[in-house]
């Protein structure tokens, strides 16, 4: 038998959390350092090992039986999108780790570093779990160290922001979980009958039931993305966690929301999936132009981060749901792109806070003169955000665009209007902190630090990396994407006027 | 990633079939023209990365990629020429780009007439203004990150008009924005500065939403964006279509070469060092626009709505520019307003069709040296005046800076189009060619025609006053000025790009050189039928243009030039406001968003947040326990919610059993 690679991966943070715990705190950050960067090494090899020729399959597969009684199942597997979802939390971790040197001061670093390896054992988990039901229980359970990550360790208003977070977390999950036990009652029941694979396919009783179903579903996914009008909690949950806090709960953790409309709404309810798609794709729209204007009128720099990504999620969602081959492929990738640039963004915008001591964009000024290397890096995670052809946010955007247009003109061309916004929100941002004469605050700081360089460094070279060359992400993406698209049984809309093959030439 | 290696002469395709052995002897410089692009950009990356160690001498490095390209640019354009010109046209085809679906795009480069002259310009005139910038960057502390924008600039041009594709050459084309909002807030410490790079980026963004909204429509069309796919399938798609798609890329076109109505940046951006005005706001990437319009002649040919209003608009815009350039009294904005100006022509050119495309993109080429020679010049004259911009403190320098003075002067009769000199060989042809608008039926050849003739004249009334306030009348010069010339790394560019001024006009244009050159992107064409005869247009703008020369001696050269502006009419007084283009931006766009973001902040903050938390508390039945929401007491509403979850969960399970 196969060794069990997803428990595996899954278990080495969780066995680092617990090290970390055991440990004096003295050791911590090495300690949840290493822990990190040895689940990284596995992913890794767990990619060596994935085979990109059958990259919409899923593979790694392990099952037992859980809890029989009520036929729910430990299934995990992965198929090229899960793959790619785990090696961006894998990637983001060791950095955010690094990031947290200095966030969190003595022996309360002890419990901060150990929660958030706990989270990416639950990340990892959530993007394996092949069974509905232990798909709801980490989706849930992810909210816990996140809880107390913005409870304890936020800003002075944390506790409001973490409460706000469950809440609305917790309604989602619950419309989810009513959403999930009535799937089992319609689904074949027994034994396995939560796995994903047998939920797939199934013949509802009634329109109405399965359009109920893909509501609860969606509902959840919804908020956890989040799209307008159930936003509310991100800008206050990112203004008051820590930095590292916020990029694994915008990059990572809100993916499992637009990760979960691709492979539990598209696959399990197709018929109320298109029929659902229009109004969606009107909120999606509504969630681009909205972020992108209230980012423009922010006066905290995290909350600003945290609209850019609700215009972003509003992309994502678009492509999801124009059901295109092109579309859906731009989601998946915008997902892991936006997990870089978000990334890069709160964790400069970090290190420029710790400087400072302020979120407020009005307190900077004149930082491109004193640190040309802080800004510049700032500079290119906002240019990522934008999306600059040549970074892989570009990729993925124009995929969305390009693929949506053929199905929804209106909402395409209307989203394109966030394009513009884009530069807009980041310029002027930029504009605001880093030009202009240095201020007696801002200036006699210290340029980057060794530290801060490697944990920019990584992040830059794969946003503009991928963007030169996107062809390996999108070939293990594509065939995984088809398959959740195929099953609502929608084709791409054919070009009128198709142009000739050219061979030799790009076509 | 080895390039070369992956990129073998076979792969080499011309017109969509893979070249036989004819291909062989060019093959050398042409699979290895990736590397065009690439030495630019490494000259970038190591300037960047290589942080303060390479201060000494990162410059040179700056100043040598540059070189390097503008040899296998030329190397190129030999052995182009050494095909027959039925097979002019060829693909480097380069890796698999975007695989993704039913989009499928590889990245490539197409080398033809058209973007071979592009690089051979870009490459010449960039090396030679790079070597100009080694002695006015001189005493500035970032010179070596200057360097790099530079290089990146470069880098990015080269990618624009050799891309084989929208979407590949999209990617050049935000990639000179970008260099152009570097360069234009290079010195960010002034405000002013660095809100002039942003209005350039957002202002050139909203044309790039168009030119995305072009892509997605061809998208949808064809099924590709590259250029071989659009134009082989462009014929057969509906006139509707081909329209929206012409007028989408016009509105790119426009973002990028400060074209009425988005020409609003384009004056702010002379904050950039005068470098950078020269090559990147003169030279080469304001000039975009027209090389896209001309690159996608098989749409606008179908689409003759669309070709008219880019040849409304560039009417427009060299009548605005025109306008404007004869009321601003600083020498850098007088040089944009002109080049505005000067790209409407181009523009103009490119819409009437094939028959335009040659002068279009002469004028283009001619341009690029005149201005560029005169934006250095104007640099030279600034460095000599200590960084003053001011036309009404210049006047007599003709006698301390004479080489700045004669190569201006080779400008300047350039750009007025004296006849002889590289202007009048582009212009004129462009003035006839538009008396010949539609066919020479209607209203359009007088109208098109008449303004590209009043043109003329305000180009040589502006351009004269310009020359005359700097370099004759009496010295108005500030008590502490000593100008004096500058050194030879500023002049022997100049002296270059003046030399180009006065003869590469009549290399090109008389002798048929270009035209021919250009034949297998104009096709045949029928034949003109002005309604002016060319001897008429000549000899009509010719007195427009001594007129207005003329009288721009009499006023500034021969009489008192007061020191401080007259208040002057309202024509005047517009002008000098760009006529009011900032307030209506204003008035329309700014002001209008600024209240709705406000709004929505607001509405964000008490409305939605609001409604949800009331739906909330409605539907949990819990509206007495908000309170509890802002003290923490979580546990209450949790518990709720858990007793709920395990009621329903418990009811479904039972019922199920």
């Amino acid at each position: 038998m196969d060794l069990p690679w997803l428990t595996g991966i899954g278990a080495l943070p969780l066995l680092g959390a617990l090290a970390v715990r055991a440990l004096p705190a003295s050791r911590s950050r090495a300690v949840a350092l290493l822990s990190s960067l040895v689940t990284l090494g596995a992913v890794v090899a767990l990619v060596v090992r994935f085979d990109t020729t059958r990259a919409g399959d899923y593979q790694f597969e392990e099952r037992y039986s859980w809890i029989p009684s009520f036929g729910i199942s430990y299934a995990l597997g992965v198929d090229g999108v899960g793959l790619t979802m785990i090696v961006l939390s894998a990637v983001l971790v060791p950095l955010c780790v690094l990031a947290a040197w200095r966030e969190v001061e003595g022996a309360r670093a002890r419990n901060y570093l150990a929660l958030i390896l706990v989270l990416e054992t639950f990340m990892v988990g959530v993007f394996a779990a092949r069974d509905v039901f232990l798909f709801y229980v980490l989706f849930e359970a992810m909210l816990i160290p996140v809880y107390f990550l913005i409870g304890v360790y936020g800003g002075p208003h944390r506790r409001y922001a973490a409460v706000k977070f469950l809440i609305y977390s917790l309604l989602g999950g619950l419309v989810m979980l009513v959403a999930v036990i009535a799937l089992y009652v319609e689904g074949p029941g027994g034994s396995g009958g939560f796995l994903t694979s047998r939920l797939t396919g199934l013949t509802f009783g009634s329109e109405v039931t399965e359009r109920l179903l893909f509501f609860g579903f969606f509902f959840a996914f919804a908020v956890k993305a989040p799209m307008w009008p159930v936003h509310t909690w991100l800008p206050d949950a990112a203004a008051e966690a820590p930095p590292s806090v916020a990029v694994l709960l915008v990059g990572v953790l809100d993916k499992v929301g637009t990760f979960g409309m691709l492979t539990l709404c598209l696959p399990l309810f197709p018929d109320a999936t298109k029929w659902a798609a229009p109004g969606i794709a009107v909120l999606a729209v509504v969630s681009v132009l909205y972020g992108a204007l209230l980012a423009i009128g922010q006066s905290d720099l995290m909350r600003l981060i945290a609209y850019t990504s609700i215009s972003h999620f509003g992309f994502i969602v678009l492509g999801i749901f124009a059901l295109t081959s092109t579309s859906t492929t731009g989601s998946v990738l915008y997902m892991v792109n936006h997990g870089l640039s978000t990334a890069a963004l709160f964790l400069v915008a970090g290190m420029l806070m710790a400087r400072r001591g302020s979120q407020r964009i009005e307190d900077y000024g004149g930082v491109q003169r004193g640190t040309p290397l802080l800004a510049g890096a700032f500079l290119l995670a906002g240019l990522a955000t934008l999306a600059l052809p040549g970074m892989s946010t570009f990729v993925s955007e124009i995929l969305v665009l390009v693929g949506t247009f053929p199905r929804y003109p209106a909402a395409a061309v209307a989203a394109t209007v966030g394009v513009v916004l884009a530069a807009l929100y980041i310029l002027l941002t930029y504009q605001r902190m880093c030009t202009g004469p240095v201020r007696e605050h801002t200036s006699g700081w210290r340029d980057m630090s060794f530290r801060e360089a490697v944990i920019v460094a990584p992040l830059i070279a794969a946003l503009v990396g991928l963007g030169v060359y996107p062809k390996p992400v999108l070939d293990v993406v594509v065939p995984g994407t088809d398959r959740a698209r195929t099953q609502v049984q929608t084709w791409d809309p054919q070009p009128e006027v198709p142009a000739p093959q050219q061979p030799g030439g790009s076509r | 990633m080895n390039l070369l290696a992956t990129t073998p002469a076979a792969l080499l395709a011309q017109d969509g079939t893979v070249a036989g052995s004819a291909a062989a002897s060019g093959a050398i410089q042409e699979t290895g023209s990736w590397l065009l692009i690439a030495l630019p950009l490494l000259g970038a990356a190591l300037l960047l990365l290589g942080g303060r160690r390479t201060n000494r001498w990162g410059h040179w490095l700056g100043v040598l990629t540059p070189w390097a390209s503008f040899a296998l640019a030329a190397a190129l354009l030999v052995s182009l020429a050494g095909y027959p010109e039925g097979e002019r046209s060829r693909t480097l085809h380069l890796f698999g780009w975007m695989p993704a679906g039913q989009f499928r795009l590889d990245a490539g480069l197409l080398i033809d007439p058209l973007s071979v002259a592009f690089a051979v310009l870009v490459t010449f005139v960039g090396a030679l203004i790079h070597v100009y910038a080694v002695a006015y960057m001189a005493a500035d502390r970032d010179r070596r990150r200057f360097f790099a924008y530079l290089n990146f600039f470069v880098a990015s041009m080269l990618l624009l008009v050799l891309a084989d594709s929208y979407l590949l050459m999209y990617v050049g084309w935000e990639g000179v924005g970008l260099a152009s909002y570097l360069l234009i807030g290079f010195w960010n410490h002034n405000p002013d500065y660095a809100a002039a790079a942003k209005k350039a980026f957002v202002v050139n963004r909203v044309g790039d939403a168009g030119l995305t909204v072009a892509m997605m429509m061809m998208f949808a069309t064809f099924g590709t964006v590259s250029f071989a796919g659009v134009f082989a399938a462009a014929g057969s798609a509906g006139e509707g279509v081909l329209t929206a798609i012409g007028l989408m890329l016009l509105l790119g076109a426009c973002g990028k070469s400060a074209q009425f109505p988005l020409q609003s940046w384009l004056g702010d951006a002379m904050a950039g060092p005068t470098p950078v005005s020269a090559l990147i706001h003169a030279a080469t990437m304001v000039t975009a626009g027209v090389y896209l319009v001309v690159r996608s002649g098989p749409i606008f040919e179908a689409a003759p709505t669309a070709q008219l209003v880019v040849v409304a608009v560039g009417a427009i815009t060299l009548l605005f520019g025109a306008i404007v350039g004869c009321a601003k009294d600083d020498i850098k904005k007088v040089l944009a307003a002109s080049t505005m100006s000067q790209i409407g022509y181009m523009m103009l050119a490119a819409g009437l069709g094939p028959v335009g495309y040659a002068f279009a993109i002469l004028h283009l080429l001619t341009h690029g040296f005149f201005k560029a020679g005169m934006f250095l010049g104007a640099g030279s004259v600034m460095h000599g005046m200590g960084d003053s911009v001011e036309l009404r403190s210049y006047g007599g320098l003709n006698a301390v800076m004479k080489v700045t003075w004669v190569t201006f002067a080779c400008g300047w009769l350039a750009i007025i189009g004296f006849p002889g000199f590289s202007g009048f060989w582009s212009k004129d042809r462009i003035i006839e060619a538009a008396f010949s608008a539609d066919g020479g039926q209607g209203w359009q050849p007088w109208v098109f025609g008449g303004a590209a003739l009043l043109g003329a004249g305000l180009t040589a009334f502006y351009m004269s006053r310009l020359f005359f306030m700097t370099f004759h009348g009496t010295r108005r010069w500030p008590e502490d000025a000593h100008p004096h010339e500058a050194p030879r790394l500023m002049t022997i560019p100049m002296v270059v790009l003046a030399l180009g001024s006065v003869g590469l006009g009549a290399a090109l244009g008389p002798t048929g050189l270009f035209t021919d050159w250009m034949s297998p992107l104009a096709g045949e064409h029928a034949e003109e039928h002005p309604v002016l005869p060319a001897w008429a247009v000549t000899t009509l703008t010719l007195l427009l243009v001594v007129a207005g020369a003329v009288l721009a001696h009499r006023r500034y050269a021969a009489s008192e030039v007061p020191a401080v502006a007259p208040t002057g009419t309202a024509l005047t007084r517009a002008a000098r406001r760009d006529l009011y283009q900032d307030a209506v931006n204003e008035a329309a766009l700014m002001r209008p968003g600024q209240y709705l973001t406000r709004l929505l902040v607001f509405v964000d903050n008490r409305g939605v947040d609001g409604v949800v938390r009331g739906l909330a508390a409605l539907v949990g039945g819990l509206g007495g326990r908000l309170k509890y929401w802002n003290t923490g007491y979580v546990r209450s509403y949790a518990a709720s919610v858990l007793v709920g979850v395990l009621a329903v969960s418990g009811g479904m399970l039972l019922f199920r059993i």
